[in-house]
C-alpha cells in the first residue's frame, strides 16, 4: 500500500498499466512480475526520494552518482544494518558496465558489506542492535532444497538471490553495500569476531569466502604442502595469507616485478615467480599440491598445470574469458581443474571466525565514496594493494 | 664348448612409417643362447637340468663314448613371463602411433596394447603365474618399481616414466614392441591374471579401453547406486562406460551426436536414456540434471553444453583425445565444478577389474578380424565404423 501512497503523478499511473497490459517481460529476470514492475516504475517516478543514500550506476558507462531509494520495512526474520564499511569487489565493476549479463539500472553495486545493527524484527534472536555484522554475495534462498538444508545456499537449487542486481522474492531488485543501509534477512548475517576491525571484514564476505571455500572444499589446510597462488590482488593475496596460515608452502605466480617484495616480505609467501619467465616455470612442473587461479585476465592455462604434481588440484577463481588447455594436462597425471564462487553461509561463518582467531587481516585501502569511479578505473588496471574499502559511514551522508 | 645366438623369432605386423599402413615384419624377443658342449654324458635336454648337476655329471662322468650336446638357454629373465599372444585388441592409440601424430614413433612401429594369451615359459622367481595360465598384458610393461606411485601399484603415474608396450624405449634400449606380434615376455607385475572362463578375446579390450574408464569410475566414486552418469560417445571406451554405469546401478544417458546408435545403446547396453547432442531441446530438458559425465569422443567437439548438464559439485572426466579442451570459465565457478582426465591405470585397479568384470559378466562387445584385415580396421576405427572394439585373432591369423 506505501507503494500507491508514494505515486503522486496520474501520467505515470496510466503509464504503469498500459505496460502491464502490454505483457512486458524483463529480460534476464527468473519470471515477469508485475509487482517488480510496477515497484520499478515508481522507484523511477520517485527518483532521489526514500530513506536510504546510495550511490548507483545508472547506464552501461558503470558511472556511479549520488541516488535514493526505498529499503523495505524490516520484518520479523530480518536485520536492518547501518552500513559502515564496503569492499570493492570486480564484480561491482563488472555488473555496473553489464558485462556480467543483464544489469537492471539504477544499480547499486556492493557486496562485501559491514554495520552495525540499528534494528531488528521480533523473531531475530542471534543478532542485537550494536552488533558487528557483515552481508555478503547473496540476500535470499529457498531454504528448502538440500543445497540450502547443507548451508550451500549459494548452489540453491531454486537460484540464490544476489545482493544486488538480484531479483528478491517480494519482486524488488536488491540493491548493494554502497548504501548507507540494508535490510537483510537474519539468515544471510554474519557476526564479525570480537575486535575485529569492521574495515578490513569487509573484503572477507566476497574474496575471503571465494578463495577460503574451495581451499577447505579441496583439503590445502594440510601443513606441509605446496600451494602456488596465480595472481596477486584482493583474491590472491587473501589466498597467500590462508595459505600460510594452513602451514602451506606458498609460491606467488605474477606477471609482474614490482609485487615481488610484499608478496614475500609483507604477505609472508615462500616463492615468487615471474610467469612470463619460461626458465622459472619449467624449474616448478610437477612441483606443487594445489594450484589456486585469482587472475582476471586471460592467460594460458598448460603451463600451470605441468607445474601441478600427478593428482594436483588447480582451482580457478579468477574470470578469464575462456580457458583452454591440452588435453594431455587432464588426461596424463590424475589431475583436477575446478571452480568455485564465494561459499554457503556455513562456512562464511567458520571462515569470519578462522581470521579473528588467527588475526588474519586484508591489507586495504580506505576510500570515500566519492572516490569509487576513480577507484573502479584503478581496480581494472591493477593499481590496487590489494582491496579497495569505502568508508560508507564517514562519506555517504 | 662353443656359443652362439639365436635369435627367438617373433612374427608381427609393423608400421614401417607415417603412413600407418602395417605389414608383416619379423623381429627379436629376448635373445637365447646355445652352448654346444662335448660330454660322456648322453644328456639330450637340459630343460630338466639345473646348473649344479650339470656341472656334477660333467665332471664326474669321464667314461664313455662322447656326445655332443646343446644346452638352449632362453635368457628369460628370473621375473619374466613369456606369453604366447593370442588376441590383441585394436585402440586408437594404434592409430595415432603408427601415424606418427605425436610426433616420437620409432619405425619399425609394432602396435598393440590390448594383449591377451597363454602363459608358455616363466622365469625362476614367477610366482603368480605357470604355463598354461591365461594371461594379459596392458600399456606399459615396466617402470621404476621404486617410487611412491609404484608403490602403491600405480604404475602409471610413475615418476621415471612407465615404458609403454609399444613405441616405449625399454630399460636395455631397446624400443618395446606390441601385441600383433606371435608372442611378448613381460615382467610379471605386469601382467594380469584373465579370470577362469572369461573368453580371451573379450578380455583384450579391457586391458585399455576397459581400463581406461574403470579407473576414474572408481576415482571420482561414480560407483553409487542411483546416482547419474552421462556417457559421451559410443566406441570401445563409451560402451564399457556404459556397462559399467549400469553394474554400477548408475541412471547412464547416451549423448551421441548419431542417432543409429540409439537402439543398441538402450537394447543392447542397457543405457536408460539416448540424448542427440544437436537436438536443443533435448539438451536443455537434462540441465543441471548428471552427477557425473565420462567424454570418450575422439574427434573435437564443445565441452559447455555438457558441463552445463552436470549438477552442482558435478564431474567432468576426459578420457577421450581431442585436440584442445576449452570451455567458459562460468561452467566451473557456478556450481564448482570439477573437469579431470584419466588414462589407462596402475596395476592394482587393473586386476580388480578385470576380476570385476568376470564377476558380473561384463563382456566387451568386439567384432573378431583376423591380423590380415588390420589396415582397414584401423580405416573403419577411424570412421567410427566399428561395434565397439576390433579384436585380432592373432592365435588363428598370424603365422
Amino acid at each position: 500500500m506505501a507503494l500507491f501512497t508514494d505515486c503522486s503523478s496520474l501520467p505515470v499511473l496510466l503509464g504503469i498499466f498500459s505496460l502491464l497490459q502490454a505483457s512486458f517481460r524483463f529480460p534476464g529476470l527468473v519470471e515477469f512480475n508485475p509487482v517488480a514492475l510496477l515497484t520499478e516504475n515508481l522507484e523511477m517516478a520517485s527518483d532521489n526520494s526514500g530513506n536510504c543514500l546510495a550511490w548507483a550506476a545508472r547506464d552501461k558507462s558503470g558511472f556511479l552518482s549520488p541516488y535514493t531509494f526505498n529499503r523495505r520495512a524490516v520484518g520479523k526474520d530480518d536485520v536492518s544494518l547501518k552500513i559502515t564499511h564496503c569492499g570493492i569487489c570486480y564484480a561491482d565493476v563488472a555488473f555496473s558496465r553489464e558485462k556480467f549479463g543483464k544489469a537492471i539500472y539504477p544499480l547499486v553495486p556492493g557486496h562485501e558489506i559491514v554495520g552495525t545493527v540499528q534494528e531488528v524484527g521480533s523473531e531475530v534472536q542471534r543478532f542485537k542492535v550494536g552488533d558487528h555484522v557483515g552481508v555478503g554475495t547473496y540476500v535470499n534462498s529457498c531454504r528448502d532444497c538440500e543445497y540450502c538444508n547443507d548451508e550451500l545456499e549459494i548452489h540453491c537449487s531454486n537460484g540464490v538471490v544476489s545482493t544486488f542486481n538480484g531479483l528478491d522474492v517480494d519482486g524488488t531488485m536488491t540493491k548493494g553495500g554502497y548504501s548507507s543501509f540494508i535490510v537483510v534477512h537474519k539468515r544471510y548475517c554474519y557476526k564479525i569476531p570480537e575486535g575485529y576491525p569492521l574495515s578490513l571484514a569487509a573484503p572477507l564476505l566476497c574474496a575471503g569466502i571465494t578463495v577460503y571455500t574451495p581451499m577447505i572444499r579441496h583439503k590445502m589446510n594440510r601443513p606441509g604442502k605446496s600451494l602456488g597462488v596465480v595472481g596477486l590482488g584482493g583474491l590472491g593475496h587473501l589466498a597467500v595469507k590462508f595459505g600460510k596460515a594452513f602451514g602451506l608452502n606458498v609460491t606467488v605466480f605474477s606477471t609482474s616485478m614490482s609485487k615481488k617484495e610484499e608478496a614475500l616480505d609483507l604477505l609472508g609467501a615462500d616463492n615468487f615467480v615471474v610467469s612470463s619467465d619460461d626458465e622459472q616455470m619449467k624449474a616448478l612442473e610437477k612441483s606443487l599440491d594445489f594450484i589456486i587461479d585469482t587472475a582476471s585476465g586471460d592467460h594460458p592455462f598448460d603451463p600451470y598445470m605441468s607445474i601441478l604434481k600427478t593428482a594436483g588440484t588447480l582451482v580457478l577463481v579468477g574470470a578469464p574469458s575462456e580457458i583452454k588447455l591440452s588435453p594431455l594436462n587432464l588426461l596424463l597425471g590424475m589431475k583436477t581443474l575446478t571452480g568455485s564462487a564465494t561459499g554457503g553461509t556455513k562456512q562464511t561463518q567458520e571462515m569470519l571466525d578462522f581470521c579473528g582467531a588467527h588475526k588474519i587481516y586484508p591489507e586495504v585501502e580506505v576510500i570515500p565514496i566519492q572516490y569509487a569511479n576513480e577507484a573502479f578505473e584503478r581496480l581494472i588496471s591493477k593499481d590496487v594493494k590489494y582491496r579497495f574499502v569505502i568508508d560508507i559511514e564517514n562519506s555517504l551522508g | 664348448m662353443s656359443s652362439e645366438s639365436v635369435k627367438d623369432d617373433c612374427l608381427a605386423w609393423a608400421a614401417r612409417d607415417p603412413s600407418g599402413v602395417l605389414s608383416p615384419y619379423k623381429f627379436s624377443r629376448r635373445y637365447a643362447l646355445r652352448f654346444s658342449l662335448e660330454s660322456w654324458v648322453p644328456f639330450r635336454s637340459l630343460y630338466a637340468m639345473n646348473w649344479l648337476c650339470l656341472c656334477i655329471s660333467f665332471f664326474l662322468c669321464n667314461r664313455g663314448p662322447k656326445v655332443t650336446w646343446e644346452v638352449l638357454f632362453r635368457a628369460l629373465g628370473k621375473d619374466d613371463v613369456s606369453l604366447k599372444i593370442t588376441h590383441c585388441g585394436i585402440c586408437y592409440a594404434d592409430v595415432v602411433m603408427s601415424k606418427n601424430k605425436y610426433g616420437d614413433s620409432r619405425y619399425p612401429l609394432v602396435p598393440g596394447h590390448e594383449i591377451a594369451g597363454i602363459v608358455k615359459e616363466v622365469g625362476s622367481c614367477v610366482s603368480n603365474f605357470k604355463v598354461g595360465d591365461h594371461v594379459g598384458v596392458g600399456t606399459y610393461v615396466d617402470s621404476c618399481r621404486e617410487c611412491e606411485h609404484c608403490n602403491d601399484r600405480d604404475e602409471i603415474s610413475c615418476e621415471k616414466g612407465a615404458i609403454f608396450t609399444f613405441n616405449g624405449i625399454d630399460t636395455d634400449g631397446s624400443i618395446t614392441k606390441g601385441g600383433y606380434s606371435s608372442h611378448i615376455v613381460v615382467h610379471e607385475s605386469y601382467c594380469f591374471r584373465i579370470p577362469d572362463g572369461y573368453p580371451l578375446a573379450s578380455a583384450a579390450p579391457l586391458l585399455c579401453a576397459g581400463i581406461t574408464v574403470y579407473n576414474p569410475m572408481m576415482r571420482h566414486k561414480m560407483n553409487q547406486p542411483g546416482k547419474s552418469l552421462g556417457v559421451i560417445g559410443l566406441g570401445g571406451l563409451g560402451h564399457m562406460a556404459v556397462k559399467f554405469g549400469k553394474a554400477f546401478g548408475l541412471k547412464v544417458t547416451v549423448l551421441s551426436t548419431s542417432i543409429s546408435k540409439k537402439e543398441e545403446a538402450l537394447c543392447v547396453l542397457g543405457a536408460d536414456n539416448f540424448v542427440i547432442t544437436s537436438d536443443q531441446e533435448q539438451m536443455k530438458a537434462l540441465h543441471k540434471s548428471l552427477d557425473f559425465i565420462i567424454d570418450t569422443a575422439s574427434g573435437d567437439h564443445p565441452f559447455d553444453p555438457y558441463m552445463s548438464l552436470l549438477k552442482t559439485a558435478g564431474v567432468f572426466v576426459l578420457v577421450g583425445f581431442p585436440s584442445e579442451v576449452k570451455f567458459s570459465p562460468a561452467s566451473l565457478n557456478i556450481g564448482m565444478k570439477t573437469v579431470s582426465g584419466s588414462v589407462t591405470g596402475g596395476t592394482r585397479v587393473t586386476q580388480e577389474m578385470l576380476d570385476f568384470c568376470a564377476a558380473n559378466k561384463i563382456y566387451p562387445k568386439i567384432e573378431v578380424i583376423p591380423i590380415q584385415y588390420v589396415n582397414e580396421a584401423l580405416e573403419r576405427m577411424i570412421k567410427n565404423d566399428v561395434k565397439y572394439r576390433f579384436v585380432i585373432d592373432i592365435e588363428s591369423s598370424l603365422k
